[in-house]
């Protein structure tokens, strides 16, 4: 280490949520402040209303949709990696694998090394950049599924059992529960690549996010809106919709449906079961917990705050491991685009 | 095991009959023998080694796991067997032969095989070597079949209409082989899959398919002539089929099928010996299961007490002394009665028990009429017609047509139940949660109470569930209510203002100790929404409790 410096000379916890004095800004604040950087573009990170706001271009581009074009006073793109000088700190933001856009960011103090993760996942994404380790004295980290009973599976095989039932099932129209900024485009491209090449249908919620993607460079083929003429019609059908809809009276007429759930949460049975869900795909776009500890091990950090999630199970992992380690206990971050009651078409 | 595993975990979040059976369906036909011979035996029961403890499990993975970490996940998880089957690692690196990622997973077949020749002492290591080759499905699957844990909502009847509808055969078919049966089944497969001819079984008491009755429109009386029928007591029993014969080597076997073709002798061992001393020879009798006390048929609700019993103790034998009540017979000294008429059947029947020890087994008596008033007179009350104080163990009249032959299944114009009337009372929703599958997205099972005085004026008290009764339209109207009239949510739960009326209807009335209220329905459905019924006027829970003394 080359400073006797400690996380805590960076960052400190306010309110807002993280504050960086030296630079003066706040990192994901849960509140409207004077200037702000968003790792990415989920409804509990990024909020309308801040005074200034740094994130990348894509994360700009998805704030502006999703809140209209003054969602703040004034806002700034800067690309992965490039530095930037805010008052004594420098920053700059590098992938974090998350969903498009999504960002960690590295503080660098007089040489000393901070990393804020935001949520990230190692698995690979083809409708993002893939996360980048960065070295660093102290690491900010999510722990969504920050315990050992989650470890997801490869999400290829779980777009297969969705496929298999669609061949099973030809009468049923199968409706898939994901989040709209992210986990749906990811879902979809998991369904080109094993082959499914029949048009998607998509909830209206989700169609500018997803228009989005495609702009980006992110080609997801022919995407349907259902239309509440069309519903009775999609047997055999793959309907990619926010998870809240499943449940919703949107999804009667559709042909006795098969309801499945796109998340890490699908996991746990009982968190299958209570959801009403018949098809739980264990595909998250969050770390797992062998990616936390893979990650915190790569960062070489010898501080480790987590944000959110379990935070208990790796701070206990991380003091066995001689780490200086504690809980935040930010609340406010959860379930991405969960809280949020989105738009109907 | 991984497919048999993924199996299980479809079915076990499906909520639809029809579509578990297309799963199984499509599981059978896709998978080999002898694997899907033990997954049908995992699936009716038939598998019998001894089951691990959970004990063993806490042992394993406190091996394998920081304790801390343990605790926090199963506190989470809420599940042994699924913490294990998430939180098991991965082998170790130098474990593996250089080149080989994943030990090859083991099939069901082997593990079931194996499962009978591993010694207590040696069977940790060998579930740790099969927890260590399967994937987190397979090993939770592997762990919920070790430990007799497999909840997964399919009944033995449904996994044999399963293989039944491979051959386009009906259930039944299956059932009449199946005691005669043996896992892997592979006789039974290569038969359904028309490969090979019926397998014969030389079980000596084996279970035939029984005749069932229609129920009874009022309508249906202008058709039909009194002169041709014959008519019995409906029993509000169980319906059992009584087999007693001789094995091969010349003992005596009796057994009690349900009338899905369960065998339930091991639950009746005291009914099974008094068959068995009766001297009937090698019969098939069907008849209803009651409990009779000094004479006296007693309730259904008496009845229930004796059944589902894990254990059968000499206390309940003698407080709950079981009767069979015969109205049919079905064969004879082998010779098949089914295709002679009813009435020279029931002269066979009456001979039999003329001769034979009747302690435990008696005559289902005819109940005379001429014209459907005489009959319908008997049917509103049973007392004055013959049946005296059994009248409360009666719910209804049979109609049997006196020439008709034994039919297995539900033939047309045969036999007709005609039900006493159901009761009716006037209750409050209270909650209301979601349903399931085609219903996910609708409020459609109703909890609802009915009034008791409370500590602070009158409360409501639970007294059932009822989630059908109702067309799609009115479930479209209770769906709306709900959602308008919600003042809590409880996960999928909605509990709701106080302001709708059912019309229940019920075929009888139970105490519970298990519902607050201290009743609990039969058969409860809603017959009436009764929007215009202020909620203050629905029925009180006095009403019930007076209905139970009666």
């Amino acid at each position: 280490m080359l400073s006797a410096m400690a996380a805590n000379d960076v960052l400190s916890l306010t309110p807002a949520g993280l504050y960086c004095r030296a630079g003066d800004f706040h990192i994901d604040p849960l509140r409207a402040v004077e200037r702000a950087l968003i790792t990415h573009g989920h409804f509990d990170h990024a909020r309308a209303g801040h005074g200034a706001v740094l994130a990348t271009a894509q994360t700009l581009g998805i704030m502006a949709l999703r809140y209209g074009e003054n969602f703040a006073g004034a806002s700034q793109a800067i690309a992965y990696g490039e530095r930037l000088t805010l008052g004594e700190v420098v920053v700059s933001l590098h992938p974090a694998g998350h969903v498009l856009g999504s960002a960690q960011i590295l503080i660098e103090s007089q040489g000393y090394r901070v990393v804020v993760s935001g949520d990230y996942k190692r698995a690979p994404d083809p409708t993002c950049a893939p996360f980048e380790p960065i070295r660093c004295d102290a690491f900010i980290t999510e722990a969504t599924f920050g315990l050992p009973v989650f470890r997801h599976p490869e999400a290829r095989l779980e777009v297969e059992k969705l496929i298999a039932s669609c061949r099973l099932f030809p009468d049923r129209a199968h409706l898939v529960g994901a989040y709209s900024l992210g986990k749906a485009q990811r879902v979809m491209a998991l369904l080109r690549a094993a082959g499914w090449d029949r048009p998607l249908w998509i909830h209206g919620a989700m169609e500018k996010i997803t228009g989005f993607y495609e702009e980006n460079g992110v080609p997801l083929g022919q995407m349907r809106k259902v239309a509440a003429a069309d519903r009775a019609k999609l047997a055999g059908e793959i309907v990619i919709c926010p998870p809240s809809a499943t449940q919703d009276i949107w999804a009667r007429k559709f042909p006795d449906p098969v309801v499945a759930f796109a998340s890490g949460w699908m996991r746990i049975r009982a968190r299958a079961r209570q959801g009403g869900v018949q098809l739980p795909l264990v595909i998250s776009d969050h770390a797992d917990w062998d990616e936390l500890r893979a990650t915190v091990e790569e960062t070489g950090c010898s501080e480790l705050w987590v944000t959110h999630g379990a935070e208990d199970a790796l701070v206990h992992w991380a003091a066995q491991r001689g780490l200086q380690a504690r809980p935040l206990n930010l609340i406010g971050y959860g379930d991405d685009d969960e809280s949020v009651a989105e738009a109907q078409p | 095991m991984n497919r048999f595993a993924e199996l299980l975990d479809r079915l076990a979040y499906e909520p639809s009959r029809n579509n578990k059976l297309r799963l199984l369906v499509d599981y059978f036909r896709s998978q080999a023998d002898p694997d899907r011979g033990y997954a049908l035996a995992a699936m009716t029961g038939a598998l019998t080694f001894a089951h691990a403890k959970p004990a063993l499990i806490r042992t394993l993975i406190s091996d394998r796991t920081d304790p801390v970490l343990f605790a926090m996940s199963y506190d989470y998880v809420g599940d042994l067997s699924e913490t294990v089957a998430l939180l098991w690692p991965a082998p170790q690196a130098p474990e593996r032969p250089a080149g080989s990622n994943q030990p090859l997973a083991p099939t069901l077949s082997v593990i079931v095989e194996q499962l009978h020749e591993t010694s207590k002492s040696a069977l940790p290591l060998q579930l740790a070597l099969w927890l260590d080759a399967l994937d987190e499905t397979g090993r939770w699957a592997l762990l919920k079949l070790i430990t007799g844990g497999l909840r997964i909502g399919v009944s033995a009847r449904l996994a044999k209409t399963a293989v039944a509808a491979m051959g386009g055969l009906d259930p039944n078919d299956v059932e009449e082989v199946w005691h005669g049966l043996k896992p892997p089944y592979v006789d039974l497969f290569a038969w359904v899959e028309g490969r090979e001819p019926r397998p014969v079984t030389d079980d000596p008491a084996p279970f035939r398919t029984p005749m069932l009755a229609h129920a009874l429109d009022e309508a249906d009386f202008a058709t039909l002539d009194p002169a041709e029928f014959s008519a019995e007591w409906k029993w509000d029993g169980i319906r059992v089929q009584a087999v007693t014969g001789f094995d091969a080597a010349g003992a005596s076997v009796q057994r009690l099928y349900s009338r899905t073709g369960e065998d339930m002798s091991h639950s009746f061992p005291d009914l099974l010996e008094a068959l068995g001393a009766a001297g009937l020879g090698d019969v098939a009798i069907d008849g209803e299961l009651l409990v009779v006390r000094e004479g006296l048929v007693q309730s259904f609700g008496v009845l229930q007490q004796r059944l589902n019993r894990k254990s059968v103790t000499a206390k309940l034998i003698n407080e709950y002394p079981l009767h069979i009540r015969a109205y049919d017979l079905l064969t004879e000294n082998g010779e098949d009665l089914r295709p002679l008429p009813f009435m020279e059947r029931r002269a066979r029947l009456e001979a039999l028990l003329a001769r034979c020890d009747t302690a435990r087994l008696d005559l289902s008596p005819l109940v005379p009429f001429d014209t459907w008033e005489t009959l319908a007179q008997a049917r509103r009350d049973p007392s004055s017609a013959g049946a005296g104080a059994d009248a409360e163990a009666i719910e209804g009249v049979m109609l049997k047509r006196r020439q008709s032959i034994y039919v297995p299944g539900r033939p047309k114009g045969s036999w007709w139940t005609w039900k006493r009337d159901p009761f009716n009372v006037d209750a409050v929703l209270m909650y209301a949660p979601r349903g399931h599958g085609q219903r996910s997205s609708f409020y459609s099972d109703f909890t609802f109470g009915v009034w008791r005085e409370g500590a602070n004026g009158d409360e409501l008290a639970p007294v059932g569930k009822a989630y059908f009764g109702f067309t799609d339209e009115e479930l479209g109207q209770l769906d709306k209510w709900v959602r308008n009239n919600t003042v809590n949510r409880f996960g999928p739960v909605r509990e709701v203002s106080h302001g709708l009326v059912l019309e229940i209807a019920f075929d009888g009335l139970n105490r519970s100790t298990r519902h607050k209220s201290g009743v609990a329905m039969r058969f409860p459905r809603i017959s009436r929404i009764r929007w215009d019924k202020p909620a203050k006027d629905a029925d009180r829970l006095e009403t019930l409790e007076r209905l139970l003394r009666e």
